[in-house]
């Protein structure tokens, strides 16, 4: 018999039981909660009179409506502070835990998850977001849900679900100097495309990933979504086990051991056989930047924006097309010589320590060019902000001219004050590249962090290697 | 929920492939803490040629002649046709709400993304998926024919056009089951609560940090 992929194991330790058809009923260790997708869900259990199975299971945070400055004044808008109310009302109610405004844990969460140690690995993790997929990271199964499934695992502790079939990308060999995970994903998006992973738990492998950090690896995961992917995956290991070790919601000193020794088989088996596999070669991976209106129109910074005219299959030229219009590009342009007009640094792709240090240390000691209007960083929870100053970080942003904000998802979707006006072109270290999803009429460019700061000081999309 | 069972309905074609969540219903509706009224803000960005916000009146804003939601054939549409991958992005059942608060019952396309197709079935709306080709010929019936209607039989899995074709769709057999009698999903889970409780007994023993 064929041994395990990684996600077969963390699949069969979480059936609860099985049809005959292949639906499983999937136990559900970590339920990640936020204002956006919840309120619909609690509303329901009310409704119903129903009770959750299991409250500890679940962490609330605001994060989608949380304005990013002036926050003595509270959330003006008043659509989005009924929003917020609500969860923290519903999180009284029903005796969740909710780290809310003005406490340092309340931040982006995906970011706040990992960093509380709420996921651990080997876990099942859900919540009401799609790039839940970020703490696949730690060798767990997690993805986004509905908020119908919201409500369902509140109230049974399981999902209801049928096995996706197993992918893994190897990213063999090392990345050169200033590829970053960002580069990485975003390669792998363009190479399989959008919906290459449907219907997959894709595994994320090779050296390249095994040379990220746990960040880094974060990074990789939560855009696993952005090629179809629930979930991305990437087996445990001595970084992992780092990484969690010491953190809130971490196994307890008595369980540690037993914990570790249960987490070294997360990896798949040397005979796992899968269903998809693609390899890369990490040396060839440049820095990235997307042109167009979905993540898999993506081009290494030295290419050119794609010609309709060349594309022979007629719904492609469609969609080249369209997008070319809504982003207000020529086809055949030079990528680095598209001007930007706003830089976001945030997201719960890049929003941690290190994609501020590494914005911050192409930031240190130059000027925004003086085309930029914004250019913004919003870290992704209050204790990396505490951090991020610690080291000086804020000053060295302060000092380039960036304005320095507070944790939330803020322009990444653009549901609070922060976002583009109309034709405004981003370079933005956010996931998603879709039509107004930054502001109605909004251009947004997927770029990693440092490619970011690069566009924020030279005015335009520029090889971060080369500054 | 309510049942599904044969749905006879006009055919809307949306020609694009990719359409995201963001694309059906833009965020700043998701402020919302409603299942219902997400209808008239459908496709926004590209319904209406003004930007919109929520609590305005939608029906005063000015709408955009070219998209096709707008065509007046097209009024009253409850079948919606599309090219692969629809529904991909943000997790947003809202979605799915929007859709069926404004009529569509059944969305039809060559691929769906895992979330918005998982979606779906928790409100009723059944998405279809058929080869690229069968859907092609769905667009140029459709454009051809002023007022074209499908019917969808879901106990035969069929999709049957006015000429009397009949399409095979696949579904699961435990989502048709529950869309053929609007049965709700936490009732069914909470008859095995005893199995949940037997795996909780057993895993609390085996990995007890995981219910620290």
């Amino acid at each position: 018999m064929a041994g395990k992929t990684l996600y077969d194991k963390v699949w069969d330790a979480h059936v609860v039981r099985q049809e005959a058809d292949g639906t499983c009923l999937l136990y559900i260790d970590r339920h990640l909660v936020h204002e956006v997708t919840s309120p619909q869900a609690f509303e329901g259990l009310k409704i119903a009179k129903r009770q959750p199975w299991r409250t500890a299971s679940m962490v609330a945070v605001p994060d989608h409506n949380i304005p990013t400055k002036d926050l003595d004044q509270g959330i003006t808008d008043p659509v989005s502070r009924l929003q917020v109310e609500t969860l923290n009302e519903n999180c009284r109610d029903f005796g969740v835990t909710e780290f809310n405004l003005g406490d340092p844990r309340q931040g982006i969460v995906h970011v706040m998850g990992s960093e509380q140690g709420a996921t651990l690995p080997g876990m099942t993790v859900v919540c009401g977001d799609s790039h839940t997929s970020t703490h696949g990271a730690f060798g767990a199964l997690a993805h986004g849900i509905g908020t119908s499934e919201v409500e369902h695992v509140m109230a049974t502790q399981c999902l209801i679900q049928k096995k996706m079939k197993n992918m893994r990308v190897n990213v063999n060999g090392k990345v050169g100097f200033g590829v970053t995970a960002k580069d990485i994903v975003l390669t792998i998006i363009g190479e399989i495309g959008t919906a290459g992973g449907t219907g997959y738990a894709i595994e994320f492998a090779g050296e390249a990933i095994r040379d990220l950090s746990i960040e880094g690896r974060m990074t990789v995961c939560n855009m696993a979504i952005e090629a179809g992917a629930r979930a991305g995956m990437i087996a445990v290991d001595d970084t992992t086990i780092e990484y969690v070790k010491g953190r809130p919601y971490a196994p307890k000193p008595e369980q540690w051991e037993a914990a570790v020794s249960a987490w070294r088989d997360l990896h798949s088996d040397a005979d796992a056989v899968f269903d998809c596999e693609v390899n890369l070669d990490a040396a060839s991976i440049k820095p990235q930047v997307t042109w167009g209106t979905s993540p898999e129109m993506v081009l290494a910074v030295d290419g050119i924006v794609p010609d309709p005219a060349k594309e022979t299959d007629p719904v492609k030229a469609n969609s080249i097309r369209a997008a070319l219009k809504y982003m207000g590009l020529e086809a055949n342009t030079p990528i680095d010589q598209v001007q930007v007009d706003k830089v976001f640094i945030g997201s719960c792709t890049n929003s941690r320590i290190e994609d501020l240090r590494a914005a911050a240390a192409v930031a240190k000691g130059r000027k925004l060019a003086s085309n930029i209007k914004l250019a913004m960083v919003v870290p992704g929870s209050g204790l990396v902000k505490r951090q991020a100053e610690q080291e000086g970080l804020d000053q060295i942003f302060l000092a380039a001219g960036f304005e320095w904000r507070e944790p939330g998802c803020s322009m990444c979707l653009a549901m609070n004050a922060d976002r583009l006006e109309p034709g405004e072109r981003c370079a933005s270290t956010s996931n998603r590249n879709f039509e107004g999803r930054q502001g109605q009429g909004g251009r947004t460019h997927l770029v990693s962090p440092a490619m970011a700061a690069a566009a924020a000081v030279t005015g335009h999309f520029v090889d971060v290697r080369q500054l | 929920m309510e049942k599904f069972t044969v749905h006879q309905g006009l055919v809307v074609p949306l020609d694009r492939a990719n359409v995201d969540t963001d694309a059906i219903i833009p965020k700043q509706y998701l402020k919302s803490i409603k299942r219902t009224g997400f209808g008239p803000t459908l496709f926004d960005d590209w319904r209406y040629t003004e930007p919109g916000e929520p609590g305005m009146d939608h029906s005063k804003r000015a709408v955009n002649q070219d998209f096709v939601l707008n065509f007046p054939r097209y009024g009253g549409a409850s079948i919606l046709i599309a090219r692969e991958n629809f529904g991909c992005g943000s997790s947003r059942e809202h979605a799915v709400w929007a859709l069926d608060d404004y009529g569509i019952r059944v969305v039809i396309a060559p691929s769906f993304a895992d979330i918005f197709f998982n979606n779906s079935f928790k409100s009723g709306l059944l998405p279809i998926y058929l080869d690229a080709a069968s859907v092609e010929r769905l667009f140029k019936e459709v454009e051809a024919n002023p007022g074209y209607q499908l019917t969808i039989d879901l106990a035969a899995q069929n999709v049957i056009t006015p000429s009397g074709d009949k399409l095979a769709f696949e579904i699961d057999a435990f989502r048709k089951f529950c869309l053929l009698n609007g049965l709700d999903d936490i009732g069914l889970t909470l008859q095995h609560a005893s199995d949940i409780q037997a795996y909780e007994t057993k895993r609390k023993q085996t990995a007890p940090w995981l219910f620290n």
